[in-house]
């Protein structure tokens, strides 16, 4: 935890919210959020403006106060968004402003843009030091789009490399502002954070909802507390919410009973209710954030709203992972740890799977990658799991020249028979970098089927390229390549934009004559025989001898495209076996005896489970893991 | 059955880079000597004498092994002997073994060995060929063996010669040569041993260098092919994976009580020791300090040498008894395996690792692939 600078004199906090939740006039609220990329200093600003406006005090303060979790403090990013009630006066008037919290990074576009739908204006925060990231970007698009006010702003001013002009010049050309309309602030030092607050007050809009309609109230964010049940967050945008009312999910009509409704100052307060245009929390005692949906409107049971407000979508996984336990025995604690995971997350989806490789585990869908290595990581911490995951795969749609369809989630279901086509998602990428790295990162999309749409100069340094890319080709290390070849300065955003046919095809890989499912994959044609051969050759390596032959093959359909074989071992025996030698050989073979416990028999070939872990571990292929996103 | 006293002479005049034996060459006694080693053996004898008093024990086999014991004078090791005999006393067709360093016998000391009781000499021939003996760090000149050969013979001791295979080096042809050499000195028994470097040793220490290759065991699978073929067409058969012998009366029995589970007591140090379950008392090995000095010392506090003992659980003596008697051509008992066990017999003749006419009369023993495999068949039967 790095150290709390202390505030100037002149600005002591103002110690009460003079503003009354439930009774604050619409006129003296201002909502908004921080579209900002990860490293870019949004959790310190936002550390700043709790201890400027006086909600924390400094003893309390920890750095990054609103990222709770550890794994988002190790990570440095934030998961889950959450809204801050802050008093802020300007003249002789007393504000209220509702300061909700983003997701940064590219999995979670949807909850972003339901943050963005609950504010009015949002403080677009770029580093100084490294100019605007490719999902800020996207982001700033949605809320433009949304029509919320954007203030630009440099952040880190303090930092030795920061280069405020450069980077204001690209703010300029993107938002087509002027020069001196970018605010330039240190979320470190404080230094022009008051300034920062002002402007909020005197530029975003003032929430404009019908006090007196029926109630409607939109889901921003849900989480699971283990001691309350799901909190739910909420923007009042029409009437008002009490204390004690029943309220509707209008997406699946279910009524709940509210046991408590509050705002978030920044521990929760329970009040009397939400006025028109305020944010705040409610309980109601559902256990499950699935049956309270980020998106979704609220509204009274009593006197209820007739059109929900627009942009409802439920989570759709677009990744799938098989996730298995190591240890065998362990199968039920992962049902648990996913059940539990899956009440804080309504994006994770999971069903029991079995493979033949691997045993017992659940086929997941996720978000996205990074989805994937959160969900991943935390059922490792959290419950102790050592896992192992399958390849991720994305969607694919199968069209039978029968006429019928099946969607495919595990490459290893993918149907044999008469295929009419194959269709796989499509994403739109946009990628930031220097200008230097355009030929490598148009070479890297181009070995990934893109295809290029646009190029265009943020600056004379800096590029903005978009391609379309298919979402199976950037769930396969491409944001690591994309790192390792621009040195770390290319950024990367996509968003899903539909289907596209496709020439794939199912590469089985089969040991002595018996299909791995676990390394079964949907891979374009061209790159079939690539696969093919990396597969079968690292198994080869992986996989001990045996007393006898075995062929490694890899085939599409009945046709084999590769082939290794493991030559039969000749010798397995300790020469000698006298007085001192007995129980180390005993010993011995009752290690091997427990490792032959981990070990899964495939046909009649004993394979060390080390050896499917190792095939399965992509990170000997010249790609980096675990890089920060 | 039958009980072994096993000595551990724990001397050698240099070590061998391939050995991780409990041995010391004069560099690294730390003050130990032959004459305290002699007399805290005799004391260690005198100790088990006492552990087994009242069981009426009577000794079947001696096995003096090293290091070197023949770096020992002969009349020593004759005292060593007399001890084993003072203290339990000797069947009357006993076998009495001593492992001899060919350039460490002379015609003169076999005769006198012979004269204390020694009835088998085991000679550490190891090669036939100069290159392969310098890799291994032998000091003995090959032609050192044929004299030690006749000694022997002419002492009226039989005669076993051991042989390692699959030095870093050795071509197949130089390993044909050693056989060749081997047979023609007209052993009563040969013992080949695949060699296995060990990571503590000088040969461990060069592979992890770089500066000898790994052991190829598809080669040493070669050799011992090679081996058998010779063997068996010089009349000397099989009976345990690295032991043939010129019919049955040849067989080392000593080794044989090892592999059948059979009692023995180890004197010396790091000798190990293993009684079956007696009474009360489970199955049971020890085995002792390794340092010769305080070895000595313990023995002179008249305390026990005893490292470290274990008591082996049933299931532990079950696998014991699968892993060393499949190792043995006579074979297993089926009845002695579990019944998962017994069950995997059928497929594993099937797959060419177990005789079928053994296992036809119930019997479980493996083929000439089957022995290169082993430990296969134990993993599937112990």
């Amino acid at each position: 935890m790095g150290v709390v600078r202390p505030l100037p004199e002149e600005t002591i906090p103002v110690p009460a919210d003079p503003n009354e939740p439930a009774s604050t006039p619409q006129s003296v609220i201002r909502n908004f959020c921080i579209i900002a990329h990860i490293d870019h200093g949004k959790s310190t600003l936002a550390d700043r403006m709790l201890q400027l406006t006086g909600v924390v005090d400094q003893r309390a303060m920890r750095d990054q106060y609103l990222d709770r979790m550890d794994i988002e403090r190790e990570r440095g990013i934030t998961i889950k968004a959450q809204a801050v009630r802050l008093p802020w006066r300007v003249g002789d008037v007393d504000y209220t402003l509702n300061m909700i919290d983003t997701p940064g990074h590219v999995d979670f576009t949807y909850e972003v843009s339901r943050s963005l739908a609950a504010s009015e204006g949002a403080v677009l925060l770029v580093d100084s030091a490294q100019g605007i990231e490719a999902q800020t970007l996207a982001n700033l698009y949605l809320a433009m789009e949304g029509d919320l006010t954007i203030i630009p702003v440099l952040n880190k001013i303090d930092l030795p490399a920061a280069d405020p002009d450069r980077y204001a010049a690209e703010l300029v050309r993107l938002l087509g502002c002027e020069p001196e309309d970018i605010l330039r602030v240190s979320g470190k030092t404080g230094d022009g954070v008051s300034a920062l607050l002002d402007r909020i007050v005197r530029e975003i809009p003032a929430p404009a909802g019908d006090p007196d309609a029926p109630i409607r109230a939109m889901i921003f964010d849900s989480i699971y507390d283990t001691y309350r049940g799901v909190v739910t967050y909420v923007r009042v945008i029409d009437g008002a919410l009490k204390a004690r009312d029943r309220i509707t999910m209008m997406s699946t009509r279910t009524t709940h009973e509210l046991l408590e409704i509050g705002v978030i100052s920044p521990e929760p307060v329970a009040t009397k209710g939400l006025a028109a245009g305020e944010v705040g929390y409610l309980i109601t005692g559902v256990k499950d954030v699935r049956r309270s949906r980020v998106g979704d409107t609220v509204t009274g049971a009593t006197r209820p709203a007739t059109t929900a407000l627009g942009g409802y979508r439920d989570p759709k996984p677009m990744v799938f992972s098989g996730l298995y336990p190591i240890d065998g025995s362990d199968y039920p604690n992962l049902r648990d740890a996913l059940e539990r995971l899956q009440l804080n997350d309504s994006a994770l989806s999971f069903e029991p799977e079995t493979s033949v490789a691997l045993g017992f585990g659940f086929r997941c869908g996720f978000l996205g990658l990074l989805h994937l290595e959160i969900v991943r990581e935390r059922l490792e911490r959290e419950s102790d799991l050592e896992l192992i995951s399958t390849a991720p795969n994305v969607v694919y749609t199968v069209a039978m020249d029968d006429g019928s369809v099946s969607i495919v989630t595990n490459p290893s279901e993918f149907p044999e028979g008469k295929i009419h086509e194959v269709k796989e998602p499509l994403v739109r990428a946009t990628v930031i970098a220097p200008s230097e790295y355009i030929g490598t990162i148009i070479d890297l999309c181009q070995e990934r089927r893109g295809v290029l749409q646009s190029m265009e100069y943020l600056s004379e340094q800096r590029v903005e390229i978009r391609y379309t890319l298919p979402l199976a080709e950037i769930i396969f290390d491409f944001f690591d390549a994309l790192k390792s070849r621009t040195r770390g300065y290319g950024s990367l955003d996509y968003e899903t934009i539909g289907d596209q046919v496709a020439d794939l095809v199912k590469v089985d890989i089969l040991l002595q004559g018996e299909k791995v499912d676990a390394f079964c994959a949907v891979v374009h044609k061209d790159e079939a025989y690539a696969y093919g051969l990396r597969l079968t050759a690292k198994l080869r390596k992986l996989i001990p001898r045996q007393q006898f032959e075995v062929p490694i093959q890899a085939a599409i359909g009945s046709r084999v495209i590769a082939r290794e074989t493991i030559r039969a071992l000749r010798k397995d025996v300790l020469a000698k076996c006298y007085g001192g030698d007995i129980t180390r050989k005993r010993k011995l073979l009752e290690k091997q005896k427990e490792g032959k416990k981990r070990m899964k028999t495939i046909g009649r070939v004993d394979v060390p489970q080390e050896a499917f872990i190792a095939a399965l571990d992509t990170s000997d292929d010249g790609s980096k893991k675990n890089q920060k996103r | 059955m039958g009980f072994g006293v096993y000595l551990h002479v724990p001397f050698c005049a240099v070590r061998c880079g391939y050995c991780d034996f409990t041995t010391y060459a004069p560099g690294e006694l730390q003050g130990a000597t032959p004459e305290g080693y002699v007399e805290a053996a005799l004391g260690e004898l005198e100790m088990a004498r006492g552990a087994l008093v009242g069981e009426d024990r009577v000794v079947d086999t001696v096995f003096f092994g090293g290091g070197t014991p023949t770096l020992l004078e002969p009349s020593v090791l004759g005292r060593l002997l007399d001890g084993v005999r003072d203290a339990w006393g000797f069947a009357p067709d006993a076998e009495v073994t001593v492992e001899a360093n060919p350039d460490s016998v002379t015609e003169e000391t076999l005769a006198s060995l012979a004269g204390s009781g020694f009835t088998r000499v085991s000679l550490g021939m190891q090669s036939g060929v100069g290159r392969v003996l310098a890799v291994l760090d032998r000091t003995h000149r090959p032609e050192n063996v044929a004299r030690a050969v006749g000694g022997a013979r002419a002492a009226s001791l039989d005669v076993s010669i051991d042989l390692i295979y699959g030095t870093p080096g050795e071509s197949l042809g130089e390993w044909q040569d050693s056989i060749d050499a081997a047979l023609d000195l007209a052993p009563d028994h040969l013992s080949a041993y695949a060699l296995v470097i060990e990571p503590a040793t000088r040969m461990g220490a060069a592979l992890r260098r770089g500066e000898i290759p790994p052991v190829d065991p598809d080669l040493q699978a070669e050799m011992y092919e090679a081996a058998e073929e010779a063997f068996a067409a010089a009349g000397l058969t099989w009976y345990e994976i690295s032991n043939w012998a010129r019919g049955e009366d040849y067989r080392c029995r000593h080794n044989l009580g090892y592999w059948r589970g059979a009692d023995w007591w180890g004197i010396g140090p790091g000798a190990h020791s293993y009684l079956g379950a007696r009474g009360d008392s489970p199955a049971t090995r020890w085995w002792n300090v390794k340092h010769p000095r305080l070895y000595a010392e313990r023995i002179a506090d008249g305390e026990s040498p005893e490292a470290e003992r274990e008591s082996l659980s049933g299931e532990q003596v079950h696998m014991e008894a699968v892993m060393l008697g499949v190792r043995l051509r006579e074979g297993l008992d089926a009845e002695v395996l579990r019944d998962s066990a017994r069950d995997r017999v059928s497929a594993l003749v099937e797959d060419g690792l177990l005789d079928a006419d053994q296992a036809a009369r119930g019997r479980v023993g493996l083929t000439r692939r089957g022995r290169l495999l082993a430990d296969v068949v134990v993993r599937a039967l112990a």
